[in-house]
């Protein structure tokens, strides 16, 4: 039976924040007495997850799912409630922890930006204190899945955005934690050197069996690789399970193109008893739903001159753009 | 096999941080110019025959004022700077969640910058000498090596107190101006304008008790060769080193408990 490696208990998370009103009179009141409050950004969640997976945090912006990451890797101090991470309480930050773990930011850098990335790898090896000889094999076998050779020796500067964050991949690799946090890992990138990551994210886990906890707002990172998704809705969870059980549940329709061989066909179609979702000359979308499609193409075929048809699903950022404004999702 | 692995995380660290400081080398010795805060001070207080009223002749003088430039090249801190600005770009996350503390970082970066300074602070005592000729000394093995010891536990006591400070970033995101408030009574008080012995007695039996006389002017009188208590200087920069260590370990580990990860 696979273990569970994050164990997370009524957690939650607050804020001091404080607001000013704008104009001059807000400002002066704002210098002289400071509104502040609490703010819960985490409010009581719980959920496991076991060795090996790799489960995507979805969820608006602000919904709270960075804050959960930066929990998980010891980063910020929980307010209430209990999270445990590879047997470690995460906040204490005890080496043996944090040798096991990473955290990666699309963006935000940790290697040093006027000297060559090996410089970076070099140092990262002997802080996780890797011998040289270790730290030389594992920059050559990261650096080699990755396919970054020549770009190892010229400053940090200098590389290109998708260069810079292979880079810092190979830096946060160094030490082959068990544990990956990726917050955005592929902000930014290009769709080359997205799909490119998102190969190296594949093969990291397959070969090491590492837990791996990210969030992105390219569906196409969630969708590759995460089987399982945590939906963070103003800080709780609104859903959490199969990724496809969740797109069945909330898309029960397919769409279907109809080519016609006239404008008119295309108009007797859409007078016709189909739900339009699109028509443009002498090209339809309409709605069907899952159980009709059957009774549907028939009716379609016997009745209609058409030139050709595909059946689409819809497109998977439609689906989830509705997760991210919705409460919850029971399944 | 520990001990190796420490060494060489040490020495990486240095080596890395060397390699990046020689990125700047421009930019250092500009920085090593503009300490020469000593020498003005030196020629108003030959040009007025101040030294008279302490009972220090002009040469030893010229050298004390040589030796707090010295000083001053080797003990000069910007972590509250460097911390500041790391914590409000995030840069700060990716050290925190390595198993190192990120002030090792800063200290590994500061050393290497002293090593950087070093041939532009020599090039400069080169000249001071060939318009003071007469100021030319050899000091003795013994106090070269007290002089050095002194200058790095003043680095340190530096250091300490800007690291305490840098940690106030995580209550307040500006704590570099606290340490501007420190520069005043630094730049007063340790020696850097003026031997602190040249003070009104009552005035100097409060400032022995501060750090401040400990950063420069111990250091540099030690070195200079003038009249200075060893023991007693020594005795004061390790008392600062203990009671500022535990406090700098306190704000540390309050203060990550507050840090809010801004910026990232």
């Amino acid at each position: 039976m696979v273990k569970n490696i994050i164990d997370v208990r009524n957690l939650s998370k607050s804020f001091e924040t404080s607001s000013k009103e704008p104009s001059l009179k807000g400002t002066i009141k704002h210098f002289f007495r400071r509104k502040t409050k609490s703010l819960k950004v985490i409010k009581n969640i719980s959920f496991e997850i076991k060795e090996g997976e790799i489960v995507g945090f979805l969820g608006a912006n602000g919904a709270g799912k960075t804050t959960i990451l930066k929990m998980l890797c010891g980063l910020i101090y929980p307010s209430e409630g209990r999270i445990v991470v590879s047997g470690y309480l995460p906040y204490k930050r005890k080496n043996n922890f944090l040798k096991n773990i990473t955290l990666i930011m699309g963006q935000k850098q940790q290697l040093i930006w006027d000297l060559p990335p090996i410089e970076s790898f070099y140092l990262n090896a002997s802080i996780y204190e890797l011998d040289k000889f270790e730290a030389k094999k594992r920059i050559k076998k990261l650096s080699d899945m990755l396919e970054i050779h020549d770009e190892l020796f010229i400053p940090v500067r200098k590389l290109s955005l998708g260069q810079r964050m292979k880079s810092e991949l190979l830096a946060a690799l160094i030490h082959e934690p068990n544990i990956l946090f990726l917050d955005e890992p592929t902000l930014g990138l290009d769709i080359n050197a997205q799909r490119n990551l998102r190969k190296f994210l594949q093969k990291y886990n397959e070969e090491t069996n590492a837990t791996i906890c990210m969030t992105s707002h390219y569906m196409k990172d969630i969708t590759s690789l995460c089987k399982r998704v945590i939906c963070v809705h103003n800080g709780s969870i609104s859903y959490d399970g199969d990724l496809d059980l969740l797109i069945k549940k909330l898309s029960p329709i397919k769409e279907i193109l109809i080519v016609c061989r006239s404008e008119e066909d295309a108009t007797k179609i859409e007078n016709s008893v189909f739900t339009v979702k699109n028509k443009i000359k002498n090209e339809i979308t309409i709605e069907v739903e899952n159980a009709s499609i059957a009774s549907s193409l028939k009716t379609i075929l016997n009745n209609f001159n058409i030139e050709d048809l595909f059946i689409n699903e819809p497109p998977v950022d439609e689906i989830i753009g509705k997760i991210l404004i919705k409460k919850d999702y029971e399944i | 096999m520990r001990f190796n692995l420490i060494n060489h995380k040490i020495f990486t660290l240095l080596k890395v941080q060397y390699s990046n400081m020689l990125e700047y080398r421009v930019e250092i010795a500009l920085w090593a110019i503009s300490g020469i805060i000593p020498f003005f001070m030196l020629n108003i207080w030959t040009n007025n025959n101040l030294n008279e009223s302490i009972s220090i002749s002009e040469v030893m003088l010229s050298r004390y004022f040589l030796c707090a430039f010295f000083v001053r090249q080797f003990s000069v801190v910007w972590v509250a700077f460097s911390f500041e600005e790391d914590s409000l770009m995030g840069k700060v996350s990716p050290y925190l969640i390595q198993p190192l503390n990120p002030f090792f970082r800063y200290f590994a970066q500061h050393i290497a910058e002293q090593i950087t300074r070093f041939p532009f602070a020599l090039i400069i005592a080169f000249f001071f000498f060939i318009f003071n000729p007469e100021s030319i000394w050899i000091p003795n093995f013994d106090i070269l090596f007290l002089s050095i010891l002194s200058t790095f536990l003043s680095f340190l006591i530096q250091f300490l107190i800007q690291s305490i400070i840098a940690c106030l970033c995580f209550w307040t995101e500006k704590a570099s101006s606290i340490e501007r408030l420190l520069f005043i009574p630094t730049l007063f008080l340790s020696g850097l304008l003026a031997p602190v012995v040249s003070f009104p007695n009552y005035v100097k039996s409060w400032i022995y008790l501060t750090p401040f006389p400990y950063l420069i002017d111990f250091p540099a009188n030690l070195l200079s060769g003038n009249e200075t208590n060893i023991s007693g200087g020594f005795g004061m920069q390790i008392l600062w080193l203990l009671l500022l260590f535990p406090l700098f370990k306190k704000i540390w580990s309050e203060g990550t408990k507050k840090y809010t990860a801004m910026g990232s």
